[in-house]
């Protein structure tokens, strides 16, 4: 702690989720630390696989069922098209701000030196093979290389 | 606040960033890049009167417009500007400081 004064040197983030609001958050912490000059890496595991699965990255969505904060009663969350709706609703928000797509980001994040790095226990699971993944993504590695990653003063490590 | 640099006195805010364009001029970036531990190139120079140009049309900065710039793409833009680049480059060119999460 004392080396730094306690600074963030590194950002580790894990994304287990491939709803959009989380796939945006861990990619705004990821991006921002780059912007301050922190580096950043991140893994993705189990659900969290799609957000950089080529196939799979272009059509999340966000969850309107079991999401409090959408103020929408269950039972209408779950008819067939809402969730189709309120994706597009907030693509079309996200763009406003200026907010990039699934596909720009993951290209802003390599481009920046953001290391993406796949969970090799939740590949195999869903039978991913390496080619089934964004082109930028780094390796498919195991829990214990992506610990190995953090090691040194001033690493923060973030569950998403 | 006063700070003496490259032989003129610019007034900068707490972070570093010169509160008024007006008192900008290039041996002014030279002597800030040089704090931040860069050394100007005619590269870096064409960022920087990118970034100027922007400000002076009052459109918001984010790491994703300098990606659509036509001036410098972003692994150049953090080869040039390594640590913090938006930000960097910001105090180099006399600009407030950039406020986007982007």
């Amino acid at each position: 702690m004392n080396e730094y004064n306690g600074e963030i040197r590194k950002m580790m983030i894990i994304l287990s989720k491939a709803t959009l609001e989380n796939v945006y958050a861990a990619f705004v912490l990821a991006n921002g630390a780059r912007m301050e000059g922190i580096e950043a890496e991140m893994f993705f595991t189990f659900f969290g696989l799609e957000a950089i699965h080529k196939e799979k990255l272009e059509h999340l969505h966000i969850a309107t069922v079991g999401n409090p904060a959408m103020h929408m009663p269950t039972l209408l969350g779950g008819l067939p098209g809402v969730e189709a709706l309120a994706t597009h609703m907030m693509k079309k928000e996200m763009e406003r701000i200026d907010m990039p797509d699934v596909h720009e980001f993951l290209e802003i994040l390599t481009a920046s030196g953001v290391k993406l790095w796949a969970c090799k226990l939740a590949m195999d699971m869903f039978h991913y093979k390496k080619e089934d993944l964004y082109e930028g993504v780094d390796d498919v590695i195991t829990v214990g290389d992506f610990y190995k990653q953090g090691s040194g003063v001033g690493t923060h490590m973030l569950f998403i | 606040m006063d700070r003496n640099i490259a032989g003129v006195t610019i007034q900068v805010n707490e972070e570093g960033y010169l509160t008024s364009f007006q008192q900008w001029n290039q041996e002014v970036g030279t002597a800030l890049a040089q704090e931040a531990n860069i050394n100007m190139s005619p590269r870096h120079w064409e960022v920087i009167n990118y970034l100027q140009t922007e400000f002076k049309n009052d459109v918001p900065l984010s790491i994703r417009k300098i990606g659509k710039s036509g001036v410098v793409d972003i692994k150049e833009f953090y080869q040039l500007f390594p640590i913090a680049p938006l930000k960097t480059a910001s105090k180099i060119a006399g600009i407030p400081k950039p406020a986007s999460c982007i």
